[in-house]
């Protein structure tokens, strides 16, 4: 948007607001996004609330979802074409991805649309855009949790203890949440010029899946191909770091440096095309 | 410190309209079609609104929706910005609020700002009142501690206590209204920058938006107030600015620049109009002629004083006449069925007047407009031409307090003392 950081005067705290025309590229505004967490809070809240109203499930749609993906899985990957699982059972195996992978997949798809349909907020009043999408982001944590409870749930089922790596858990979930940060960024400015991502991003994300180790191990992709694994595909070191902490598979090194060196570029250029396209979403929307 | 709460200098908005692309070859249309999205997608990141003109050409798909816009706004100074559409009204308060950011100029607020473009920003449907006020309340601006602190006083403003964990999809559109200018109204911003949209809804909801408008106004935070309706800038600011195509047209104390407005939209005021002979017409006016007696006195009267030509006889044509305000709305009627004379449709040249009790209007501009009309057929000679006049306050009136008294019309009422009953 059109502004400085607002600064503070010295006498009496009145802020100074500069609205100037922006060119090129700028940066975010980290100090503005600070101000405004109330207003994070209440469109996580709000998207939360609205989620699952009018359903009669209701949030047993976090549980159905990843649960009968892994039934599926099982049965057909599993059970049928026997995909090795490095001697973890199956099930278990497939759903410490699909944990991860749920999260992502509806974060990205939520943040994809998310400018668009706040279209009539952004024409009507200013806050950081980044917000929006971000929120989008945030609010599938809860089905996370849930099903995060659900695997804690299967591996009491499989006997399979808990070890001291799932420490390491929040790390791999803060790099998910980034990358998924990125890459809702770069589709949710698109969208509000271009409506194809719509039509685009549940194909990505159907391909996605298949391109990332959660019916499979990243052991499929051969020794010299795993940094380019990683490279090419941030996600299969997130789920394999998921595995890794949960499950104690091994431990994902190269892949995982792979994946957070272009995660954090894909956040980065994220933030600047998003900051750069932000100006005009009020009038393009 | 400085006075000025808003400082705006050489502000300018450049919007695009379109891209026009005239082909030339199959060939040329059909590498331009492959080619077309990857182009389209770098020539918008270059160009889009609110940026750079390219170097050359391509001129005509840009329109500048302000330009050259410089102005000062006082702290605690209520300004109206007044226009027609496509003024540039509504893009000036799209930057100020920073909803959209200038091509040229910049712009530098003192205090906390706090636009309101429509009510209800940001509603949800499935949420009830309760979580709308907070999800609202939020997108507007209000910290949550500010939401809580005035959350009953939002409540009883909009008067839907019974209502209020009922999702806002199952309200009235008058329930929602109110709850959705409840929290807009309980915004407590230094400056603040309003919308005529807000003022949308029933009479009696336009009179509450209206009233806390003024309180706002009235508590010293500085306003900008963007309207057409005349007697809401008139009543609210001091100052006012008329834009016209995207520049300023005038500044100044609000009456100057209202009047001048009115003239824009409606001409001069004229009181006198002469027309053409029309040989085709069965009936015509020559002449239109206002005459106001002892203006601002509580027996003014104005007469209407028409001159027109029959050439053939139609029993059943009407002159018709009607009082407007200048929002166009029909004040009176009248028509000369009420004037029982054969002489009137005879042919040749008539004169006749109407007189109007006109102390009965509150003081402020009207127009006249009048025709001939058969009823049943199409208008016979119903000129575009309005004539105007305007009444003044009169000094009994004023007497009490120095305000305007609100109304459209003066009817002379009766007051009376019955009794006294003291204890």
């Amino acid at each position: 948007m059109g502004t400085s950081s607002s600064q503070t005067s010295k006498v009496i705290s009145i802020p100074i607001i500069k609205i100037r025309p922006v060119r090129g590229w700028v940066p975010v505004n980290l100090g503005e996004l600070w101000d405004y967490r109330e207003l994070l809070y209440f469109l996580v809240w709000r998207d939360i609330k609205v989620r699952y109203k009018q359903t009669a499930l209701g949030i047993i749609w976090a549980v159905i979802q990843p649960l009968l993906t892994m039934v599926v899985f099982s049965l057909f990957f599993g059970t049928l074409a026997k995909v090795p699982s490095e001697s973890i059972p199956y099930p278990l195996f497939t759903y410490a991805a699909l944990v991860p992978w749920t999260l992502f997949a509806n974060g990205i798809t939520r943040a994809s649309v998310s400018l668009v349909q706040d279209a009539n907020v952004i024409q009507k009043v200013y806050f950081p855009r980044l917000l929006t999408p971000l929120a989008s982001i945030l609010t599938p944590l809860v089905d996370f949790v849930i099903s995060l409870v659900i695997l804690i749930g299967l591996m009491f089922y499989y006997h399979y203890s808990p070890s001291i790596t799932m420490l390491w858990l929040p790390l791999f979930l803060l790099l998910e949440l980034i990358l998924a940060l990125g890459v809702g960024l770069w589709l949710s400015a698109i969208n509000v010029e271009y409506r194809d991502v719509g039509y685009a991003t549940p194909f990505l994300i159907q391909l996605w899946l298949f391109a990332s180790p959660v019916i499979y191990s990243s052991n499929f992709v051969p020794e010299r191909f795993q940094v380019a694994y990683g490279l090419l595909n941030p996600m299969s070191g997130i789920i394999e770091g998921f595995r890794w902490a949960i499950l104690g598979t091994e431990p994902p090194s190269y892949l995982i440096i792979a994946s957070a060196a272009i995660i954090a570029i894909i956040l980065i250029t994220g933030v600047f095309y998003f900051r750069r396209r932000e100006r005009v979403f009020a009038d393009v929307v | 410190m400085s006075d000025f709460a808003i400082r705006v200098e050489n502000l300018g908005k450049r919007y695009r309209i379109g891209q026009t692309v005239g082909y030339k070859t199959l060939r040329e249309s059909l590498s331009n079609a492959v080619t077309a999205p990857f182009r389209r997608l770098r020539s918008t990141d270059r160009r889009t609104p609110g940026e750079n003109p390219p170097m050359t050409g391509d001129k005509q798909g840009y329109i500048w929706a302000l330009k050259d816009v410089s102005f000062d706004v006082k702290q605690g100074e209520a300004v109206g910005i007044i226009g027609r559409n496509g003024s540039g009204k509504s893009t000036l308060l799209k930057i100020l609020s920073r909803i959209t950011a200038p091509t040229e100029g910049q712009v530098e607020i003192h205090g906390r700002a706090g636009a309101l473009l429509e009510v209800g920003t940001g509603f949800h449907p499935e949420l009830t009142g309760r979580e709308n006020i907070y999800l609202n309340g939020a997108i507007l601006g209000l910290k949550k501690a500010e939401i809580e602190r005035k959350f009953d006083d939002i409540v009883a403003f909009a008067e839907i206590e019974k209502f209020l964990d009922t999702p806002v999809k199952r309200y009235s559109s008058g329930m929602y209204v109110r709850l959705a200018f409840a929290v807009a109204a309980h915004l407590e911003p230094d400056i603040l920058l309003v919308d005529e949209v807000l003022a949308v809804g029933d009479t009696a909801f336009q009179k509450k938006c209206l009233g806390k408008m003024d309180e706002v106004a009235k508590g010293g935070r500085t306003v900008l107030f963007i309207s057409h309706n005349m007697a809401a800038v008139k009543s609210l600011c001091s100052r006012c600015i008329l834009l016209k195509d995207g520049g300023i047209e005038l500044a100044g104390l609000t009456s100057e620049v209202t009047n001048k407005y009115m003239e824009a939209l409606f001409g001069t005021p004229t009181s006198n109009v002469t027309f053409q002979e029309d040989p085709n017409l069965r009936i015509q006016f020559l002449k239109a002629k206002l005459i106001t007696s002892t203006p601002g006195s509580n027996t003014e009267e104005t007469t209407l004083r028409f001159e027109y030509l029959v050439r053939e006889e139609v029993k059943s044509v009407l002159l018709c006449v009607e009082v407007r305000s200048p929002d166009d709305l029909c004040i009176f009627y009248s028509n000369d069925d009420l004037l029982n004379d054969n002489r009137k449709h005879k042919i040749g040249k008539h004169t006749i007047t109407l007189t109007i009790p006109s102390y009965l209007l509150a003081p402020g501009e009207y127009l006249l407009a009048f025709g001939f009309w058969e009823p049943g057929h199409e208008p016979e000679h119903f000129p575009g031409v309005r004539l105007t006049f305007r009444r003044e306050e009169p000094n009994s009136r004023l007497s009490s307090h120095g305000i305007h008294w609100p109304g459209l019309i003066y009817l002379p009422v009766t007051w009376r003392y019955i009794d006294e009953d003291c204890y």
